[in-house]
């Protein structure tokens, strides 16, 4: 009974321990808001790349890391999960509303197609290019206040 | 004479039926070339997507053509990580992109020719990247999971890069009297490749026969139907069909693709082992 509380204890704490962990890219989330955490046991903590290309995925896996040895969680090990793939669909609500205030448009819900200028909230938006910033943002343009913004595409 | 016992049947059996075929397991050297197939292809054309890092013709294309990069070159990891597995010499992805030299390459003609004006290199694109969706699209089924994982995972941005692509090429053929000509000579250059990336070979087969490779043969009408809606869309004709061109998957290439290596491989070769 003990050890199994000592398990669920230390599942929680490691959880709280990634959610400190930031996206290096949209810093504004953590990782657990990113919905990159797949799966977190007592000596495992299971991640997804976003992209298969994502430079970031390599400096995440280097942040928890040293995130878990720092909060005394040497020994858990770190793994990564392609299948099944990352999904805009586990940006978390709170994910969404962060990435909104940091200027993004968050990735669209299934069946909605108007985006949203995270600026001013006007409709009147166009696409300049499907490929953004950085693999997971389309460059946008708001036609009411004339300012280009992200948008974080559905995947 | 004596006759030989009667046999103890199990419970609920006949003793009439055929026994079940066992599932056929590839060789470790052919499932590890095939491997080196769908991984060179990637980093191959991941390669020569970065030579335009900081040199396309907007900041908005220069982004579109280095994302594609990464995403190639995020293949190409994972696919040349596993051969690398596969193989069982101590081998990583690394290793085989930085180390092999240029007959040990099995990428098709395809995408180790040069990038030529952006309307080749968008042409290359889409006549690959069409091909390598309905590829994924079907390697997601393989019945190596790992094999499986990686394609379920690359389709969803190869899906991508189809689109984009088509929409240069229609961009650029229904576009001004020169961006046509462009488009058409890029279009005519990179037809001759097409063939080849849908040659069965011995090493292709035994994929399909173990179910871990997929026969490109079979989607062949389907992608030309595609290419020809793309091209109409353009307002273009087909290129006239030409004497296709074989010979990457055994190793044989263009003269382009040792020039290529040569720039990717100049730093790991010459200081190996440097960390930075
Ligand atoms: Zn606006």
């Amino acid at each position: 009974m003990v050890a199994l509380a000592r398990a669920r204890d230390d599942v929680e704490r490691i959880w709280a321990v990634l959610e400190s962990v930031p996206d290096p890219e949209i810093p504004v989330l953590s990782i657990v808001d990113l919905g990159i955490v797949r799966a977190v046991e007592p000596g495992r903590v299971a991640l997804t790349p976003t992209y298969t290309g994502c430079p970031a995925t390599q400096v995440i896996e280097r942040d928890v890391r040293a995130a878990l040895d720092a909060a005394g969680y040497r020994g858990v090990r770190i793994d990564t999960a392609l299948s099944p793939p990352w999904t805009t669909a586990w940006i978390s609500e709170e994910g969404r509303r962060k990435l909104r205030a940091y200027g993004i448009a968050p990735p669209l819900p299934a069946g909605e197609r108007t985006v949203a200028c995270p600026q001013c909230g006007a409709t009147d938006t166009e696409e300049i290019s499907r490929f953004g910033s950085t693999p997971c943002k389309a460059l946008w343009r708001c036609r009411a206040c004339a300012e280009p913004f992200d948008l974080f595409k559905c995947h | 004479m004596a006759s030989l016992p009667p046999i103890d049947l199990p419970a609920g059996t006949s003793g009439e039926g055929a026994f079940d075929a066992p599932v056929a397991e590839p060789s470790r050297e052919k499932l590890f070339d095939y491997l080196l197939r769908l991984g060179d292809d990637s980093l191959i054309l991941g390669q020569r997507l970065s030579e335009y890092c900081g040199h396309a013709p907007s900041v908005e294309v220069d982004l579109s053509l280095a994302n594609m990069a990464l995403d190639l070159i995020g293949q190409a990891t994972l696919f040349l990580d596993l051969a690398g597995e596969v193989e069982g010499k101590g081998r990583d992805g690394d290793a085989l992109a930085f180390h092999r030299d240029v007959l040990d390459f099995r990428n098709c003609w395809l995408v180790e020719q040069p990038n030529g004006d952006f309307a080749q290199t968008m042409a290359r694109q889409w006549l690959f990247s069409t091909w390598q969706k309905s590829l994924f699209d079907r390697l997601a089924n393989s019945r190596d999971p790992r094999i499986a994982e990686i394609a379920a995972k690359a389709v969803k941005e190869v899906a991508y890069h189809q689109d984009l692509a088509a929409e240069w090429v229609i961009r650029l053929g229904d576009g001004t009297e020169e961006s046509r000509r462009r488009m058409v000579d890029g279009l005519d250059w990179m037809w001759r490749f097409v063939p080849e990336l849908f040659e069965m070979d011995g090493i292709a087969a035994e994929a399909v026969r173990c179910g871990i490779g997929v026969d490109v043969a079979a989607f062949r009408d389907d992608y030309d139907r595609r290419l020809r809606e793309v091209i109409a869309g353009a307002g273009l004709e087909p290129p006239a069909d030409q004497r296709p061109i074989l010979g990457g998957r055994r190793g044989h290439h263009s003269e382009h693709l040792g020039h290529l290596l040569a720039i990717m491989q100049f730093l790991p070769r010459t200081y190996p082992d440097s960390k930075w």
